[in-house]
């Protein structure tokens, strides 16, 4: 098992989301975060106090995921995530010690392995 | 009745037929302390509705487009107040002909503190102003979360002096449409079909949100909606009651009225959300107070409270289907102006002419006379308001287009937001991680960003 983190733009969730499920990838956590990837900064001003804004909003998806799924799933990412510009994303693939679904004490495979 | 109207709202020394009201006020030209203070209140409560607004329409968008949304509303108080004063008062209210003023009063010549009708000159000038800015600002809510701000700007002040200024000289400045009966109290044809049709008509020119019909695009604070609602049906106390133009039993009457239309209006929404989609939502609440206020300003004055009721219960039916059926095609008029202020208008506008009562008007609607003709007249001035202002909207947007090289924001700043893009700021900044800037290095970065407008 793997837990993919991918942390995308806010505008391209939508896209992301339909693009793992149209990979049958459907047991995932949505997060709101903030970072910083090096992108262009944007600087806002109020009232005559101008800051750059360090950190950009962001969206970060966790998914626990079993071997075979996991190229699928950085790909279906990778294309729905994308728009050229710095500042779309990073995805890591850290490997997992034990996964248990909650409901039935299930472990590993069979608790990433979508109910039917 | 028309033409106490007409002769008050205009207060051109036309020489009109004169009822016995009129007349009194002819022989001591003299302004009154009652009537002046009512206008003077009224004037400040619609003023109110255009922040009212702002908020009704930056709850229904995405936070990241929130303040600009509110900013084309804000922004409306400066461009259209001020063009108001400089030469629209003059188009929409100097003599001219039948189809337009004239430039005599340009920034102000001769409107001074005499007596304009009862009240002073100026203060007539402030209140008709406080309309021509909330009219341009209805128009916004069919072109948010896309269009660039300063072509936004600029189109507002041009359909200000080009569309708005005549088409309310048509009716209330001693034009054709006034002069043929066309019964329109405060503001239905002239206001919001006006405003309803350029909006339907900027939205068309825009195009679609490029995530409408792909993404559920959700209202981000359903509370401001409902804030802003609220704020409007309290400012449209003085558009209605103000048109009165005197503190006397009409504006009794158009005050009372703009209680009842939207109360029944908001009963039937809320039957209607019940029976179609089995719960009652607070945007469609908002939504009703709107539509029912929309529909009873052109009767205000004009229909007994017993009318104004089943107007606003009636009238709000078509606008219920007529969003659920606009947000299933491709026509993004985001916010649904067309749906609220355009077919609210046209009820109001022709149910005007059936239930205008003989008390308050000349001979009174279909309902009382039996004849077709005042309904006759409403549509033609609906026909005729629907038809100049689309023509001319896309006209004005379609030059602007091409002056300005786009009236849309790049894609990839409609994702980013306009907030930030056209505005530098968000509505929601939490300040963690914003690095002040010094003053040297501030405005290099500014521009070093893309700037959306």
């Amino acid at each position: 098992m793997k837990l993919v983190k991918a942390i995308v733009r806010p505008s391209t969730l939508s896209d992301v989301l339909r693009a793992l499920y149209a990979a049958d990838i459907t047991g995932l956590t949505v997060s709101n975060v903030r970072g910083h990837g090096g992108e262009v900064e944007v600087v806002g001003t109020y009232r005559g106090t101008t800051a750059k804004m360090e950190l950009q909003d962001k969206i970060m998806i966790d998914i626990g995921i079993s071997d075979d799924f996991v190229d699928i799933a950085v790909d279906a990412i990778c294309k729905s995530a994308f728009t050229g510009n710095v500042g779309d994303g990073k995805i890591f693939v850290l490997p997992v010690e034990r996964v248990i679904r909650v409901r039935t004490r299930e472990e590993d495979m069979a608790a990433v392995t979508p109910v039917r | 009745m028309l033409n106490k109207m007409l002769c008050t709202l205009a207060g051109l020394g036309l020489l009109m037929p004169l009822s016995a009201f009129a007349q009194e006020a002819e022989a001591v030209p003299a302004i009154s302390g009652a009537d002046t203070s009512w206008l003077l209140i009224s004037t400040a409560l619609v003023l109110l509705m255009t922040p009212g607004l702002a908020f009704f329409y930056g709850g229904l968008v995405r936070s990241k487009n929130a303040l600009n949304t509110m900013m084309m509303s804000f922004v409306a108080l400066g461009v259209s107040g001020t063009l108001w004063a400089i030469a629209g008062y003059s188009i929409a209210f100097g003599e001219g002909s039948a189809w337009m003023g004239d430039f005599s009063m340009s920034f102000l010549t001769g409107v001074g503190l005499d007596p304009n009708g009862s009240i002073p000159d100026l203060l007539f000038m402030g209140f008709q102003g406080t309309f021509a800015i909330i009219t341009a600002a209805l128009i916004s809510g069919a072109v948010v979360e896309r269009m660039k701000f300063i072509p936004y700007v600029i189109f507002i002040g041009l359909w200000g002096l080009i569309v708005y200024a005549p088409v309310c000289h048509w009716v209330w400045g001693g034009g054709w449409l006034g002069e043929l009966g066309a019964l329109d109290f405060a503001g239905g044809a002239v206001v919001h079909v006006n405003a309803g049709v350029a909006a339907v008509v900027a939205a068309l020119v825009l195009g679609p949100r490029k995530d409408y019909g792909r993404e559920a695009l959700l209202p981000h604070n359903v509370p401001f909606v409902l804030l802003g609602a609220g704020i409007l049906w309290f400012g449209w106390f003085g558009f209605n009651g103000g048109s009165a133009l005197a503190a006397d039993g009409i504006a009794a009457l158009a005050l009372v009225n703009t209680l009842l239309a939207p109360a029944a209006g908001v009963f039937v929404w809320t039957l209607l959300d019940q029976f179609t989609t089995g719960k009652v939502t607070a945007v469609g609440i908002a939504t009703g107070i709107v539509v029912g206020l929309v529909a009873i300003t052109p009767a205000a004055g004009f229909v007994s409270p017993g009318g104004a009721i089943i107007l606003g219960a009636v009238a709000v039916i078509p606008s219920y289907f007529i969003i659920k059926w606009r947000t299933r095609t491709s026509l993004d008029d985001s916010l649904d102006v067309f749906a609220a202020h355009g077919m609210g208008g046209i009820m109001g506008a022709l149910l005007t002419g059936m239930l205008a009562s003989p008390l308050f008007t000349e001979d009174g609607g279909l309902f009382f006379s039996g004849e077709f003709g005042q309904l006759g007249i409403q549509a033609l001035s609906i026909g005729a308001v629907a038809v100049y202002s689309g023509g001319l909207t896309f006209g004005i947007l379609k030059v602007l287009g091409m002056v300005t090289g786009g009236l849309r924001a790049e894609s990839s700043d409609e994702g980013l937001g306009m907030d930030l893009v056209a505005h530098g700021e968000e509505a929601y900044a939490t300040g963690e991680g914003a690095v002040l800037l010094n003053e040297l290095e501030a405005p290099a970065r500014v521009n070093g960003i893309k700037n959306g407008s």
